[in-house]
This record gives structure tokens, sequence and C-alpha cells, in this order.
């Protein structure tokens, strides 16, 4: 299969569904001219001009307002925040708005609404640019939350966004932009929401990471590949809806469960995964499931204080070996 | 020009507001409803002017007070109270209650309890009208508190920059909650405030449903013809506190009086009678026909059942996955 990177496979799901349905268009800070800010909108205003690929101004919570309302008409906006970070500037159109409206008028509307943003650190921009927050979303009920690894499941999971009924928050991550992946051409092969992927197998650990984190996960596994202890990495993909079966099901054989994320430890999706995944198989556990995370700091800027404050393959590993040694 | 019938359409419509809402504060004291409620007595010309003056297919979009603007836009009375009281039958199967009332059939996309936060989605709404290029309209109603949010500026600057068909309909009633507008507001003639994003803006004298109606009759035109968005500033009063539980401690006892003698619907009457197109026993029947659809409704209401529990889980999404909660 050709390889193309996260950013292009993005672009090609964009460009797809935009030629699938005229109802979808794009709209965003320096989306359209600029071609947007990673290069994800690239070519789209050549090819669909400036009504489909809407350059907006820097006015987050109006984005995300304005496709609200025109998603409750009929359309299907696709607006991109740029980054996470302006996704707080928006939070009240979003939480307030996107994932109650629906229920609040008993069922009368759908909103489907697909809002890009990356999120994560680890490219020096210090404390208000380099935000994992995604579980301040989970935590909120009516808004699905996409956030995806590769650049195969980027191209099928944002096409099933767009495609969706309903609020999605789909979360690229900044530095996996220029990850290059195998992707399938056939613009209908979709990736449903959902449904959990193992990306390695492995028979003594499961380690659950999504997003840059699982590929952290991946080298994490190598390494404990050489100290002869097989982990298997699960990458959920959809972090609402949740692939409980596809987690409980790994862990109830490997009987040990590493959770690693980007965004803080504390209440992070992590606790969550932990907490059910404790419930569900406590009397089957060998060992306390982990949690690897974000220290609970503000991002810092210099380098060094950076890289100690996200977490890494290192830290996995650490993880894996207080449950498996 | 309006018909004769038409202007006592127009009467019907704000004393069914009036009285309905006075049925809500009777019903609230005697909890059958329950949380937040904020009436619309006395701001009844600005929905009915305003709204009656769209087409059936244009959109309409409100604020936490909504209850006019639903009643204002063809809302069924009897789903308006069962809503409220927080039963089955109720417009949102009782899942909104009294500040999130939509009726997605009369193009009424509800209230919103943020205030300011319906803005930006009515010029989003107006971005869909565009994008289609129909020719309807979106008529955005809220008070005068929302001017001073940020969304506000964000939403008049979107929908210039844009041309999108929005009416901005902001009900000064010259309260934010207990909050004087003089103290909110570095600008009080909330009208002004359109021409910062270069937007006409036309006052009106909210508490007469003649003028709401001409002067939006020539707005609505004006937008749907392409003519870009438009503010207009309804000057108006509400008689009561901000919801059910104040007590208004911060209006002078003869500021309301002086408000309530300019009462929109006595007033509209007055003009009828002198005029020969109402006489006293037609009023007399008006109101009996007002207060038999508000009989109804409360009885309605109160005889519907409350939500099935397993109703608690349903409407969050379109699509359901296992994880989602189930009953």
């Amino acid at each position: 299969m050709r390889e193309i990177r996260y950013y292009e496979a993005l672009n090609e799901a964009l460009a797809e569904e935009m030629r699938r349905d005229e109802n979808v268009f794009v709209m965003g800070e320096d989306v359209g001219l600029f071609g947007g800010t990673f290069r994800v909108t690239e070519g789209l205003m050549a090819e669909f001009g400036a009504r489909r690929v809407r350059d907006t101004p820097i006015a987050e919570a109006g984005i995300v307002g304005l496709a609200i309302g025109a998603a409750f008409a009929g359309t299907r906006p696709v607006p991109e925040l740029m980054t996470m970070n302006f996704a707080i500037v928006a939070m009240d159109q979003i939480i307030n708005h996107a994932s109650k409206m629906r229920y609040m008028f008993g069922g009368q509307i759908d909103i489907p609404l697909t809002i890009r943003a990356a999120g994560g650190g680890g490219t020096q921009k210090g404390a208000q640019h380099s935000h994992s927050i995604e579980s301040w979303f989970v935590n909120a009920p009516g808004i699905r939350v996409v956030i995806p690894s590769t650049p195969a499941d980027a191209k099928g999971l944002l096409k099933t966004s767009i495609r969706s009924n309903d609020p999605v928050l789909f979360i690229e991550h900044e530095m996996l932009y220029s990850v290059r992946g195998p992707v399938p051409e056939d613009g209908e092969d979709l990736i449903p929401f959902g449904v959990a992927d193992v990306k390695r197998s492995g028979s003594d650990l499961t380690i659950v990471a999504w997003s840059k984190m699982m590929h952290e996960a991946l080298r994490a596994a190598e390494a404990l590949d050489a100290e002869g202890i097989s982990a298997e990495v699960i990458d959920p993909r959809t972090l609402d809806p949740f692939d409980w079966d596809a987690v409980l099901g790994s862990v109830s054989r490997t009987r040990r469960c590493v959770v690693a994320e980007e965004g803080w430890r504390t209440v992070g999706v992590g606790a969550e995964i932990a907490s059910r995944v404790t419930e569900a198989l406590f009397y089957e556990l060998e060992a306390p499931v982990q949690r690897v995370g974000a220290v609970d700091v503000p991002l810092p800027y210099a380098k060094n204080l950076e890289a100690a404050a996200l977490p890494n393959a290192q830290d996995i590993v650490r993880a894996a070996l207080k449950i498996t040694t | 020009m309006l018909s004769s019938a038409d202007k006592i359409r127009l009467y019907k419509q704000m004393l069914l507001i009036r009285r309905l809402e006075e049925r809500v504060a009777e019903s609230y004291g005697e909890q059958e409803i329950g949380g937040f409620t904020h009436l619309y007595i006395g701001q009844e010309a600005v929905a009915v002017g305003a709204i009656s003056a769209l087409n059936n297919d244009d959109y309409v979009i409100s604020t936490y007070r909504d209850h006019g603007h639903y009643l204002a836009r063809g809302g069924d009375p009897k789903k308006f109270m069962a809503e409220l009281f927080g039963r089955e039958t109720g417009i949102c199967r009782g899942k909104g209650g009294s500040m999130h009332l939509a009726d997605v059939e009369n193009h009424f996309f509800g209230g919103t309890g943020i205030v300011g936060g319906s803005l930006p989605i009515a010029v989003g709404m107006g971005l869909a009208c565009s994008y289609r290029d129909d020719d309807r309209v979106v008529m955005c109603l809220f008070g005068d508190g929302a001017t001073n949010q940020g969304v506000f500026h964000e939403s008049l600057n979107f929908a210039k920059l844009w041309n999108l068909p929005v009416v901005f309909v902001c009900e000064n009633n010259f309260y934010g909650i207990g909050t004087d507008v003089r103290i909110a507001s570095a600008l009080t003639e909330v009208h002004k405030k359109a021409s910062a994003y270069g937007l006409p803006g036309y006052r009106v004298n909210g508490m007469d449903v003649l003028e709401v109606r001409k002067l939006c009759d020539d707005v609505v035109g004006l937008v749907r013809g392409g003519a870009g968005p438009a503010l207009i500033e309804a000057r108006c009063y509400r008689y009561q506190g901000h919801s059910m539980t104040d007590p208004g401690r911060y209006r002078a006892r003869a500021e309301e009086e002086l408000w309530r003698k300019r009462d929109p619907i006595p007033r509209l009457a007055a003009s009828l009678l002198s005029a020969g197109l109402l006489s006293e026993e037609r009023i007399a029947e008006l109101e009996r026909e007002v207060d038999d659809v508000c009989e109804e409704a409360v009885a309605f209401a109160s005889d519907s059942p409350r939500p099935a529990l397993s109703s608690l889980y349903e409407d969050v999404y379109n699509e359901t996955y296992p994880s989602d909660p189930h009953a």
C-alpha cells in the first residue's frame, strides 16, 4: 500500500468528503489561502473555492457557534480550531451548546459538526500552546472524541466523523503531522467509531495508549521485548465512544495493564480506564493498573523541563516493569 | 399595510402570551414548575411584532427568556405548558424546561441559558442560508445584557463580513438581572453598537406592537433582499423580576408604574377600539378564547405523565454505541 503523511491523509479525507457531499465545508483561521497552519487544508481552496473553504477571523467561540448554527440548518461544517488550546476559548459553544442542544431540545435536532484541532506538546510552545485536554471533553456527554495516531486512522476516522450526525471533536497531534504510514486509497474505506485497534499483539501486559502516546507505547513495547516481556498495545482511537470490550478482553488475557496518555495524569482519561478495568477485572489482575501521564504542572518552555514534564516510552517501560517483575 | 384581521391577530397573540405567563406564575407558585423561569410579561409587543414579520420557513433563535418567542412563532401552548411542568408531552419531552424551548417544526431553534450564546449560532444559520443561496432570513432575539458579551461582537463582525441574512433583535429592558444597563454598558444606546461593525442600527418603541412590526417588515425585507445583517434595539420593560425568584428590589416603583402605563396590550386595544376595528364585546370574547386556551394548556400539562425514566438515556446522540449510557 502507498504511504503518505498524517497531514496528507487528513487532507485527502477532507477533499474526498467535500467532493462527495456538497453540504460539507471547511472554515477556520488560515485554512484557505494559507493552506492551514499544519497544511491539512492545502489545495482545498483551489479546488473548492472560497465559498466552501472559508478563512475566518480569529474568533474561536464565533467559529464554533457559527458551525453549530450551520449544522442546525442542514449543512455539515468542518471548522478547524488550529489548536486545542483555542478550544478553551470556544468551550461555552462546544460544551454548553454543541454537546447539549440535542438533548435539551428532546432530540428535535441533529448537529452534524466536526471540530478539528491539533493538540499536544513537545515543540517548546509553552504552557498555553501544548494542551492534551481530551479528558475535559470525554467527561462531557453529547460530543464524540476522536483521536487518531496513524495516517490510516486519521483518514478513515475523519471521514466517519464528517458523515456522523453528531458533534465530533477530532483531535490531531502537532508532532504526528509528518508521520508516514500506509493509507488505503479507497474513499469508502471508513473506520467506525468505538472500535479499538491492536497495534501490537502481546501476552504479558496490555498498554492502552492513543495519539502520540501510542507511538511511545510501541517504542516501549520494543524495549520490553528485549527484557522478555510481551506487551500488547491497544489504541482505542475514539475516546467517546470507547471500545471497552477490546480493552477488557485484552487485559483479561494479559492480567496487567498500563494506560499512557499525554494529558495531565490527575483525573485524566487514564484514571477512567484504570477504574473501569479495576471494577471489571479486579480478581483477574496480577497487579494494580498503572497510569502514565504528564506531570501536573503547566508545560514549561525550556527543552529539558518540557521533556521532564511529558510522558515518554521510558515512563511506560518503568510502569510496565513495576508490575511485571 | 396590515389588515384589521392582522392587527387583531397581533392583539390576540400578545394577550395569549400575557395570560399564559400569568398561568405560568401561578403554577410556579404551586411548585408545578421549577428551576429558572423568566417571564416575558411586558415585552409581548417585541416578540409578536418582530416574529410576525417573518415567513414560516425563516429561522428564529432565542435566549433564556423565550416563552414569548416560542408562542409568537406559533408554538403549541399545550406543549409549552407541559414542558414547563416537566411532562413527557412537553415540546422538548421534558428535557429542556423554561429556558430551552425549541420547536423545530416551526423553525424555532430554541432558547439558551447562556447570555449571548445563541448569537453566533444565529449567524451560522444565516451562513447556511447564504451557502445554499436560499432566501430565508434568521431572526435572533436577545437582551441588552448579551451585548456586553464577547460573542455579540464576534457575531456582528462575522455577519457583516460575510453579508449574512441575520436580523439581530435586542430587547433592551434596561436590566441585566438586577444590574441597570448604565452600570453594565459603556454605550447604553444599544443600536449604536451596530455601527462598530458597519451594520445599520435601528431603535424602536418595543411597547408598541405596530411600530415594531412596521420596522421589522422593512428591515426583514432589506435583509432578505441581500442588504446584509441589521440590528434592531427594541426598548421595552419586563413587569416581573428577572426570574420567578427575583423580588426586584433594584427598581424604583415609580419607574415600574411609568412603564405599566405604556403597556402594549391596552395600547393596541385602545387604538383598535378608537378606529372601530374592535368592540368591547369582541375584546371580551377574545379574552374568553385566550383564557380557554390557557385553561386547556394547564389541564393538558397537569394531566400528562412525567417522562418515562428510560427517556433519561435518549436524545443525547443521533447515533448510539455500546459505551453510551443505556437504560
